[in-house]
């Protein structure tokens, strides 16, 4: 077991299922014996807003959230949500983010535009970054409602964790009529590039 | 085995393992979920109260009569609440009674910051605040103990960061706790001026006790490392502390009221820089002050928002990581009312109208916000009506013509009633809407006095809006459907221009209830669409423009059919009608 705390953040927009993925990855973490600690927020920023989901584990775990510089890998549900949150990435972080995107309300009356190219600039900083259409990949499971999950198959592949642990984490979790659907978006997810 | 619990999970665990028998609360968050884990315990009787007071008085009085109970709370519902909580310092208990507070530093989802070690002080009520669920488990379990102890209502102090994360949890047994006998004693539980007098003597005397149980109880604890550094914290920057600063000493207070003075001194004596590190007020810095002892408090660390390791490690000149940042401007994501939202077309009326909009706490706050901009004043709950009616008072009749107030169902059962009866016995002229979406939204969708349900999700008898207004005296009772603009507009207009109190029940459930299903997604027909916006009028989040055309985001839209009312050339349907 490590001894350093490593530190992933699910970022995303209010109401796009990062509750189920940041509980799949506490129960795959406890279950691996290490103290963990996940901080999320109930609430106002919940109706569509930027959601944040800080989870921590390691030996021993003080501090429940993960501040700028300090993400080992960051996954982002949204595109431009990825953008807004890379200054919590450590140097030589992983960036996982889903192509999916949602324009915020200040794009849609206007007010503000959609930062272009955001995968070639995360390239251009030197980023590393996988950015993998999740949604399509969630509804080759079965419902686009399972973006969550592909995500965290990609994540998985980016942590020491065995796939089966993975799969035994939906199994306790996921309503037994929609445990096939996810463990097929887990393993899509597991297989994106 | 351990569990992953969130801290308020863990509170409704520790609670149920201490013999818990009654809870009454009224949601707030980040409190909510303490009271909703208790509803699943069979051994517990649980209720969701119209507010704060109301739900204080009746754990207050369970605890007298014999019964292990609580009550939780957000920082601004002690407002609510605050009566009974001074008065409970004077009658203390009987069985054991525990008052959550949890404070939003932050403010995440409040509409202030209130740092809630204050009404300890003031109420002079033992507090206690845990620093991760397991703290959380361990002091709610022996906040009952303390309170039966002292005979005092004993506060616990939660915030959002130890409410709403989650960290692993050793579970015990349930301690089954029989129901204290009651005995008829006025002297100290009727509290008319004779016997308050006495009773406050025994509140003095508690403190003082209290005070010298906070010099060695097992809540505070020393953490002896390096010397040359040492910080005094609790709760939740106990956590930032030890991660900013692996090296320095730390004395952890767990009871944050009374505070303790010896232990203190001699922590201060063995350390040569001591820090107190505490988020929003300087309380144990000003005691520590007045006890003589020489910190670096407040002039370093911020009054505002919440902490974290970064803002410590700043704070005392230690380096911070580097970070990439992304080279152009994100647009800022605030929140925004859900698509298929009821408040939606009231707030698209409204906007139109022009009127002015006394606001209140909930979901519905959101129709302040662009493009629906909607709302003018938001203060606390209920103060939509009992504003309007001042408002209107001071800028005349003419003033509650271009006027209304808006208030959800929940929030009118919680305090926006009395605010009625205040504008209809003063002759008042104004418009009252009360949004109607049968749920406590913004929290989490529980239920309320006005919707039909109990706690568990039961039928229980309902409050009738309507029948509650007439009866208070409102003569103008009408019930449109805010999906419908039209009728909306007229009714508002209609109402507006009546001389008298009127109340327009707008009626449609949240979207997001597991009774509303959801109706297949709409789409917009390019070849239609003349890309003039009518539809992103409304705000809504599953609409934007692309290459000239509206188009729908099929993930998001729920098919309420608000845009397709707007649409000029029809271009909104199903996608089986295109």
């Amino acid at each position: 077991m490590m001894d350093q705390v490593t530190s992933v953040m699910i970022v995303g927009v209010g109401g796009q299922g990062s509750l189920l993925a940041s509980r799949l990855l506490g129960h795959v973490l406890l279950e691996a014996g290490y103290d963990v600690k996940v901080s999320e927020v109930h609430g106002m920023s919940q109706r569509g807003g930027s959601v944040v989901t800080y989870v921590r584990y390691g030996k021993k775990v003080a501090s429940p959230v993960i501040e700028q510089g300090e993400a080992d890998v960051i996954v982002s549900f949204e595109l431009c949500e990825a953008a807004r949150w890379l200054p919590y990435l450590r140097k030589g972080g992983k960036l996982i983010a889903s192509s999916q995107r949602i324009d915020p309300m200040p794009v849609i009356t206007g007010a503000a535009s959609y930062p272009e190219a955001i995968p070639q600039t995360f390239q251009t900083l030197g980023v590393d970054a996988t950015v993998v259409d999740a949604l399509a990949l969630a509804e080759q499971a079965g419902s686009a409602k399972a973006a969550n999950v592909v995500l965290m198959g990609v994540l998985s592949q980016h942590l020491e964790f065995p796939l089966e642990a993975w799969q035994e984490a939906i199994r306790q979790l996921v309503k037994p009529a929609f445990v096939e659907m996810n463990q097929q978006a887990l393993l899509l997810g597991r297989a994106a590039q | 085995m351990k569990q992953l619990l969130l801290g308020n999970e863990a509170v409704a665990r520790g609670l149920y393992e201490g013999g818990l028998r009654v809870v009454s609360s009224y949601p707030g968050t980040p409190s909510t979920e303490i009271t909703e884990a208790l509803s699943a315990y069979p051994e517990i009787y649980s209720e969701w109260a119209p507010n704060e007071k109301v739900a204080c008085e009746v754990a207050l009085g369970a605890a007298i009569g014999g019964a292990r109970s609580f009550c939780a709370m957000k920082h601004v519902g002690a407002n609510v609440a605050a009566d009974p909580l001074f008065s409970s310092s004077y009658v203390g208990v009987n069985g054991g009674f525990v008052i959550a507070v949890a404070d939003d530093q932050g403010m995440h989802s409040s509409q202030d910051e209130q740092d809630s070690r204050h009404y300890a002080v003031a109420a002079k009520l033992p507090m206690l605040e845990p620093a991760d669920s397991q703290e959380c488990l361990d002091y709610a379990k022996a906040a009952l103990s303390l309170s039966e102890r002292f005979d005092t209502s004993v506060m616990l102090r939660l915030c959002t960061r130890v409410s709403h994360s989650q960290s692993p949890v050793e579970l015990g047994r349930r301690e089954e706790v029989p129901l204290r006998e009651y005995q008829k004693d006025p002297r100290k539980y009727v509290m008319m001026p004779g016997n308050a007098k006495g009773r406050h003597v025994v509140v003095e005397e508690r403190m003082k006790a209290l005070a010298q149980y906070a010099e060695d109880c097992p809540f505070n604890r020393v953490e002896m490392k390096d010397t040359a550094v040492g910080v005094i914290t609790a709760g939740i920057c106990y956590q930032y502390v030890t991660e900013a600063m692996p090296q320095a000493s730390v004395l952890k207070l767990g009871m944050v009221n009374p505070l303790p003075t010896k232990l203190i001194q001699e922590f201060a004596a063995t350390v040569d820089t001591l820090y107190v590190v505490e988020e929003l007020d300087g309380v144990i810095e000003q005691h520590c002050r007045a006890i003589g002892v020489q910190v670096i408090g407040k002039e370093r660390f911020s009054l505002l928002g919440e902490f974290s390791q970064r803002t410590i490690a700043q704070a005392v000149g230690l380096p911070l990581p580097e970070s990439v940042a992304y080279p152009e401007t994100v647009p800022v994501r605030p929140p925004v009312l859900c698509p298929g939202c009821p408040h939606r077309g009231l707030f698209f009326v409204l906007h139109k109208l022009g009127v002015m909009v006394s606001g209140d706490i909930g979901c519905y706050t959101l129709g302040a916000a662009p493009p629906l901009s909607a709302m003018d004043t938001t203060l606390c709950m209920g103060a939509s009506i009992s504003g309007l009616h001042g408002f209107n008072k001071a800028r005349g009749e003419e003033s509650a013509k271009r006027s209304v107030a808006v208030i959800g169902d929940s929030t009118f059962m919680h305090s926006g009633i009395t605010g009625l009866v205040d504008m209809v016995y003063n002759r008042g002229t104004s418009t009252v809407i009360i949004v109607d979406n049968s749920t406590t939204g913004m929290t989490g969708h529980q239920n309320n006095p006005a919707n039909g349900l109990d706690i568990h999700g039961a039928p229980a008898p309902a409050v009738s809006l309507e029948e509650l207004c007439r009866a208070v005296g409102v003569r103008r009772v009408r019930v449109v459907d805010p999906g419908d603009l039209k009728a909306t507009e007229a009714a508002v207009r209609e109402e507006l221009d009546a001389p008298e109190t009127s109340v327009i029940i707008a009626r449609r459930p949240c979207a997001l209830l597991k009774s509303v299903k959801a109706k297949p997604a709409l789409a917009i027909d390019p070849q239609k669409c003349i890309g003039c916006k009518s539809c992103l009028r409304i705000g809504c989040p599953a609409i934007s423009m692309k290459d000239g055309k509206a188009v729908i985001d099929d993930t998001l839209c729920v098919g309420c059919g608000l845009c397709e009312s707007l649409c000029p050339k029809g271009a909104i349907g199903s996608k089986e009608v295109q």
